[in-house]
């Protein structure tokens, strides 16, 4: 009986929708297993993907706002004009309160990651896009940029001083020993959840998404169907709402923590 | 056969289990949310500095739901 | 109607039954698509280029604009506020003088209105001084002509007394003696 309705069942393939394939070419199954040495049929890390469509409509899209929406010029903006001085606003002021004046020397290289987290964000709420911030390696690479340029900057900035970060100097001296070893710990777990939570929120959302899309078809199959089919469209419309807020919390809060890691290389000193 | 079934079995509970820990996330995000809405009540005037703080507050809150999330779906698909 | 429930039922029973299935089928194959090592040289490689570019054109590009639209904008709202409030110093300026010209007009106007007011005073009492003179003058010339009136009624009615007491005398038959009917009458007269 199962196996002859195999093809009426439900089926459940949230992580689908996460799957990175070269653009112009199929992996042919089996081609590609690093367990067992074969990688003749793995992707080149120069092979245009849809992760490289992705990244470059994201690219596409805030030069088409920060620089066709700017060229005017105008002292009275655009209403384009008007939303990109709102993010150019919105990441200064950020950037000024919570890391200092002195942490607007890494204003463009935090607008970079904001611009780039919200877009691809955003871009990956359009129905069968691909969104590239879900990814580990993304996250990952931009969390780790961040962590070694603020431990960098520390160092530079403060020379040995910047050890002073671990050692609480309110503490009282027999707890600090252990209040450093926390310190540290939590200091090399920060790329690690701040890459993690960005995935991870975008992973979630959509792959929630897809089960309940999944479930929207049963009206064809079973009678139960006529009552889980609207709740599960009206799940998704939920989620999809939720997940527009997200979007944006998500390139908040990565952009905010990028801050306030920087004001601890900056300032130390607690 | 049935040492395959078992872990099946138990992958899918350890999913269902990793999940647990959402709640207490969402517990700890609705802390955070409801005390600085008790605060901004009672003080409207800081509260709109303090937004930044919140958001920081729920991130980290919302951090280990997330890493709880993940363990359930590396039980279900990568395990 | 409970056959078809128990239908639906076995439906769904089947359906899920089917999920596992394709979730365990999913696992074997592919698993979390994020977890598939063999993709992250590439997505890093395409990442790592989106960025730089991202970062060139912003900073190239995008940040020095928008920064110098939004120093553009606070320099003229600067020089916007300090042009209003140069005005309106100048006119302030301009209603004080205004209030001093209407006050030295006022005095002007009161000034002139005093000397007008003293020159027809002055007129006025010359002219006065002129009438009354004329008026003296006019007055003793009456008094002089009443006096010469006077005097000549009194001679008028000495000399009709006389003819009077001459009629009457001719009429009561008598000759009137001139001389003492003028005599009596002149006696009369100065009684």
């Amino acid at each position: 009986m199962a196996t002859e309705e195999h093809s009426d069942g439900l089926t459940f393939h949230p992580m689908d929708q996460f799957k990175i394939q070269p653009l112009f070419r199929e992996i042919e199954p089996g081609s590609c297993v690093p367990a067992e040495d074969i990688v003749h049929g793995c992707l080149k890390w120069y092979e245009p993907t849809n992760a490289t469509l992705w990244m470059g409509l994201t690219l596409l899209a805030i030069f088409a706002l920060f620089v066709l929406g700017t060229r005017g010029r105008a002292i009275i903006p655009s209403r384009l004009q008007s939303v990109a001085e709102l993010g150019y606003g919105f990441v200064h002021k950020m950037v000024e309160d919570v890391a200092g004046k002195d942490g607007l020397k890494f204003f463009p290289y935090i607008f970079t990651l904001f611009c780039f987290i919200v877009f691809s964000n955003f871009l990956g709420l359009i129905p069968g896009a691909l969104t590239t911030t879900s990814h580990i390696a993304v996250t990952a690479f931009m969390a780790v940029a961040v962590f070694l340029t603020v431990t960098l900057v520390g160092f530079v900035k403060n020379g040995a001083g910047f050890l002073g970060l671990f050692w609480v100097s309110s503490a009282p001296l027999a707890l600090r020993p252990v209040l450093a070893l926390i310190e540290v710990i939590s200091y090399f777990v920060r790329p690690v959840s701040h890459s993690i939570r960005l995935a991870g929120n975008m992973m979630a959302g959509h792959a929630v998404i897809k089960v309940f899309a999944a479930f929207a078809p049963l009206v064809l199959i079973s009678g139960i169907g006529i009552a889980v089919t609207p709740l599960s469209i009206l799940a998704i419309v939920a989620m999809y709402a939720l997940e527009i807020l997200v979007a944006f919390i998500q390139a908040y809060v990565f952009t905010i923590l990028t801050c306030v890691y920087l004001k601890d290389a900056l300032h130390p000193h607690h | 056969m049935e040492i395959a079934a078992a872990a099946a079995l138990g992958k899918f509970i350890g999913a269902g289990l990793a999940c647990i820990g959402m709640g207490g996330s969402a517990m700890g995000v609705g802390n955070v949310a409801g005390n600085f809405l008790a605060g901004a009540l009672r003080n409207p005037s800081a509260a709109a500095g303090q937004t930044a703080t919140l958001f920081i507050g729920i991130a980290f809150a919302e951090a280990l739901g997330i890493f709880s999330f993940l363990v359930a779906l590396l039980l279900m698909f990568a395990v | 109607m409970a056959n078809t429930t128990t239908e639906a039922a076995g439906a769904v029973t089947e359906a899920t039954g089917h999920a596992a299935e394709a979730a365990g089928h999913a696992a074997q194959s592919a698993g979390m698509p994020q977890l598939d090592f063999s993709t992250f040289g590439n997505q890093i490689f395409w990442l790592a280029v989106a960025l730089a570019l991202i970062y060139f054109v912003l900073t190239r590009v995008a940040l020095p604009r928008i920064g110098g639209i939004l120093a553009d904008r606070q320099g003229k709202i600067t020089s916007d506020i300090a042009a209003a409030e140069e005005l309106k110093l100048k006119a302030e300026a301009a209603e004080k003088a205004y209030n001093q010209a209407l006050i030295d007009a006022r005095a002007e106007a009161n000034k002139i209105v005093a000397e007008a007011r003293a020159e027809i005073q002055k007129d006025l009492d010359k002219a006065t001084a002129k009438a009354d003179a004329e008026i003296a003058a006019k007055a003793a010339e009456s008094a002089k002509r009443i006096e010469e009136i006077r005097a000549g009624a009194a001679e008028n009615v000495a000399v009709v007394a006389k003819d009077t007491a001459e009629a009457i005398v001719a009429a009561l038959g008598g000759k009137a003696d001139v001389g003492a009917v003028a005599d009596a009458v002149a006696s009369r007269l100065k009684g």
